[in-house]
């Protein structure tokens, strides 16, 4: 029997706001444990919440980027339920109205073809604190420097069939949520986290199966694997004649095994209510319409522009708009370049630079080249001052900090590129007289010869010819020489 | 001393002829005689006292005093006192210090008062007698083998003793007025909404609200201007402008409309509390006032709304004392839900164990469309309800209380008798109204109160119509025996 996979994502979304979503406490990451809990993060008696407007907004600007139903009026409403980093005894979040109705998502398969994906909804809540297991022998630790941080939880249909859409899809919000700036895209520090709800049917059912939710995987790598392997486990059991349970699992990414965490019967009653210490949540059009002022171009949208204007291949206009500040990057190159050649700014950028940064592990935030930097080199190359080859040192050079910009390298170290005709004929005139059995031979009939020829006549250049001079100059020189 | 207005003892600290230092002195020893036997206060903090004295008596001078610097004061124990322990009167917090100060503290504060001390009440203010106190019970000050009310049942012992001039109560369901019915009180709860409830220990969120324990309308005014206003940390209070609520207090009545709804005058309502209203309205009429019969059909479903909304939000609420962070912890826990359950079953008291079970249970799946939602839907009704009557009438009179001050031990076994103690105050809360009790008669030396329930934001009026009723009337300047 042949399957179908169905696949629910839920993202949570740290967002990016100075303070938390009920108090005037740091969200920043990496602090001393609880050293950013204040007196409202803590659940002291008498405390009562105030709402960030800034999150509000970040979740319309969510909301207006998917083009989704905005709910002019919300509610928050208290998830109850005991937990040691639980500080109030329950989690201010949103059930029966959320911020943000329901829209849709875009997501680019690796064949090249587009997916629609639903989005059932966006809501506003705040984040748990941590417990520390390792800290203190026999004990727990908690750090409520996290609790209160504000949270997109973005839901999506179960129009996923794959790990790989399911990929495409966590990475194509990771990019709008970043593109948006409301989350930092932190993934080590879990400003992006996912919980998955996967269950199989047979193909043709129209009944969802069992489903099971496994919880907070926060790579996209472990999406695809945690899914696929928990894919292959439901399959196993269902062909045996078994049943699957509806539950919920954890992914231990070093087994590469899923595990049972809490059974249906385990379900807790959250005991949702209005929260009565936070008004309903109103968003009028003004509002709504401010934030759609500072929306950016989205990704699809920059995409499309850089293959019409820039005419780029949809492949590499991707690539450059799955974050923003790879896309920014590029889009400094071509005025640096003043937008020469287009495509020889992607192929560096999404070659030359990603290759090297993933060699590196770093990305685009973190490169030593800047786009001015790496502007400048292809300048050089468009003006025919420098080759390709040299280029190439060049990047390298500047890439470990031993100069600052190409132009410096390329004065200092003389490599400027020789287009000068008669200098470059007696270098090949050299290489010629000096190579007379070779020359033999390719007169003879050995024409693979001539790239020996080039690099030869290269070579003497130490590189600086003019590579398309180089081959023009050395057909004619050795058609001559038949003669 | 006991029958000083607020007025008379700000006049004698701005005149020199007392200071604050003398008067706290005065209110720390009579509090040393009769705490003991009354039990209305759980905290006295003398040193603390005797230093804000002293500042205050430097503002005296310097002519930097407003009109309350160096009037003492007592703080029922609900509310956050930085330093000091805000305990709830319960186990559970028994050794809970506040690390900050309540809204309504610190304004009080800085108009100068003096703290006295925190104000025994009902365990997390759930109680109408105060003896669900981890304390002990409160003592009626008229007379000590009743109760005082309750849940601000230590605010009115205390200020019907003497033995502070004033004090902050809270009232989720008639805590403030019920007190000062059965200890000859004016007390007020003002609209949901106008005064702060940040550093309020939260028993029903959507019902609580604080307010002034005194003597008579004009000091209950001249507190409430110091305690209302908007407060950007509490969303639920309402940014609208803060009169001077001692400006209009002498005002004419001439042309008031009361209402009396006759579901609050049924056979069911004591002879003896249905004069006193009756002869109330007669002097009312006296001055001016027109009398009219009104009708709030939704009267049966006060009860029983108010014992869904209020246990399922304090259920909620009382969450937060897990034993984690704070508050009483359990002996050596072998694990996490012994922690939990022990923390939480050594911490509690009978009567909040019993909301929490109460409101746990409403909020279920499978049960909240039956009680929450049924509850906040007959919510609707009564609020529907004071809006009908109030486009025919300006207020609305009636009892405060079914009865005069019972006897301990009476109800506490008897929840449903000790819910009903509240009959006739719980639907302004659930309504969000401001609502006020005056004294207006005795039985058998046991105080009788009179509810005056007026519309959003109208307590300037209710100070108003109250203060009317004092110039002409005592009985808010009878004073029980012992403490003259």
């Amino acid at each position: 029997m042949k399957w179908e996979v169905v696949i629910g994502l839920e993202v949570h979304v740290q967002l990016a706001t100075k303070t938390k979503m009920f108090s005037n406490a740091s969200t920043a990451y990496g602090a001393k444990p609880n050293t950013q809990a204040c007196a409202i993060d803590l659940g002291l008696p008498g405390v009562l919440p105030i709402l960030n407007k800034e999150a509000v907004k970040m979740a319309i600007k969510f909301g207006l980027a998917i083009d989704a139903k905005l709910t002019h009026r919300s509610i928050f409403e208290r998830k109850n339920y005991f937990y040691p980093d639980l500080p109030k005894g329950y989690q201010i979040s949103q059930f029966k109205t959320p911020i943000v109705g329901s829209g849709q998502l875009n997501i680019e398969l690796e064949d090249g073809s587009e997916k629609i994906i639903g989005i059932t909804r966006a809501h506003l809540e705040e984040d748990a604190g941590k417990s520390l297991h390792d800290y203190f022998q026999g004990q727990t630790g908690i750090d409520l420097n996290r609790a209160g941080i504000p949270l997109l939880e973005i839901v999506s249909e179960p129009d996923i069939r794959s790990a790989k859409e399911a990929v495409a899809y966590m990475k194509k919000i990771y990019s709008l949520v970043c593109y948006l700036e409301i989350c930092d895209g932190n993934m080590q520090e879990g400003s992006f986290r996912c919980d998955t709800n996967v269950s199989i049917r047979s193909i043709g059912e129209i009944n969802l199966g069992a489903r099971v939710e496994l919880k907070n995987i926060n790579s996209f790598r472990n999406v695809e694997r945690a899914i696929n392997v928990e894919v292959k486990r439901q399959i196993e059991i269902i062909e045996r004649d078994g049943k699957v349970f509806q539950e919920t699992r954890l992914y231990d990414d070093h087994k590469n095994i899923t595990l049972v965490m809490r059974k249906k019967e385990e379900t807790q009653d959250y005991r949702y209510f209005p929260d009565p210490d936070l008004l309903p949540l109103v968003l009028e059009k003004e509002m709504i319409e401010q934030v759609r002022m500072t929306l950016p171009e989205l990704p699809d949208a920059r995409r499309n522009r850089f293959i019409t204007d820039m005419n780029l291949s949809f492949y590499d206009a991707s690539a450059l708009t799955s974050y923003h500040q790879l896309a920014d990057y590029y889009e400094v190159v071509l005025i640096k370049t003043d937008g020469q050649n287009p495509k020889l700014c992607a192929n560096w950028v999404c070659d030359e630079l990603l290759g090297t940064l993933n060699k590196f592990n770093l990305d685009i935030t973190t490169s030593p080249v800047t786009a001015e930097q790496l502007g400048g080199i292809l300048v050089r190359i468009i003006d025919n001052t420098i080759s390709g080859k040299i280029a190439k040192q060049i990047f390298e050079s500047l890439w470990k900090k031993e100069a600052n910009n190409a132009d410096d390298i390329i004065k200092s170290n003389n490599l400027k590129q020789i287009t000068d005709s008669t200098i470059i004929e007696e270098m090949i005139d050299k290489v010629i007289s000096n190579n007379t059995r070779q020359l033999k031979q390719y007169l003879g009939g050995k024409k693979q010869l001539f790239g020996f020829f080039v690099g030869q006549v290269m070579k003497v250049s130490k590189g600086k010819a003019n590579p398309v001079e180089v081959n023009n100059l050395l057909k004619e020189k050795l058609i001559i020489s038949i003669e | 001393m006991n029958n000083y207005t607020l007025s008379e003892l700000s006049k004698s600290l701005h005149n020199g002829n007392l200071s604050s230092v003398e008067l706290t002195q005065y209110y720390l020893d009579l509090i040393k005689i009769h705490n003991g036997r009354l039990n209305a206060f759980i905290t006295v903090n003398e040193e603390n006292a005797m230093i804000q004295a002293q500042v205050a008596d430097q503002r005296l001078q310097q002519g930097t005093a407003g009109i309350l610097t160096g009037i003492p004061i007592a703080h029922k124990d609900i509310f956050c006192t930085k330093g000091v322990r805000t305990s709830c009167a319960s186990k559970m917090l028994d050794k809970f210090i506040a690390p900050y100060d309540a809204t309504i503290v610190e304004k009080i504060n800085a108009a100068g008062m003096v703290t006295l001390g925190k104000t025994n009440m009902d365990e997390f203010a759930m109680g109408s007698s105060n003896e669900t106190s981890f304390y002990g019970k409160v003592r009626n000050p008229w007379n000590t083998s009743h109760v005082p009310g309750g849940s601000s049942g230590g605010s009115a012992a205390a200020v019907a003793a003497g033995l502070t001039p004033i004090a902050t109560g809270t009232d989720t369901g008639g805590s403030i007025r019920q007190p000062a019915s059965l200890c000859n009180l004016t007390g007020l709860k003002p609209t949901y909404g106008r005064i702060s409830r940040y550093g309020m220990i939260a028993f029903a969120s959507s019902l609580d609200q604080a307010g002034p324990m005194a003597k008579n309308a004009r000091d209950a005014a001249m507190l409430l201007n110091t305690m209302a206003g908007f407060d950007r940390r509490d969303s639920t209070s309402v940014n609208c402008n803060v009169p001077d609520y001692t400006a209009n207090l002498d005002e004419s009545i001439e042309g008031l409309t009361i209402g009396l709804p006759k579901e609050y005058f049924d056979d069911a309502l004591d002879n003896d509390i249905a004069t006193t209203i009756e002869n109330a309205i007669k002097i009312y009429e006296s001055i001016g006032a027109i009398i009219k019969e009104v009708a709030l059909p939704n009267t049966k479903l006060a009860i029983p709304t108010y014992y869904i909304i209020a246990p399922a939000e304090c259920s909620s609420n009382l969450s937060r004392m897990d034993g984690v962070r704070f508050g009483h912890r359990c002996e050596d826990p072998k694990d996490l839900t012994d922690l939990y359950e022990r923390s939480r079953g050594e911490g509690f008291g009978e009567e909040v164990k019993r909301r929490i079970m109460i409101g746990t249970y409403a909020l279920s799946a499978g049960y909240y469309d039956t009680y929450y939602l049924k509850a906040q839907q007959c919510r609707h009704l009564i609020s529907n309800d004071f809006q009908q009557v109030f486009n025919d009438v300006n207020v609305i009179m009636c009892p405060t209380t079914p009865t005069t001050a019972f006897k301990f031990g009476e109800k506490m076994n008897d929840p449903v008798s000790m819910y009903l103690a509240d009959i006739y105050t719980i639907s302004a809360n659930l309504a969000g109204l401001p609502s006020i009790s005056i004294p207006a008669n005795f039985l058998n030396n046991l105080p009788i109160g009179m509810q005056i329930i007026g519309n959003y934001f109208d307590e300037s009026y209710l100070l108003n119509i109250a203060n009317r009723y004092q110039q002409i009337t005592a009985w808010h300047q009878k004073i029980p025996n012992t403490y003259g």
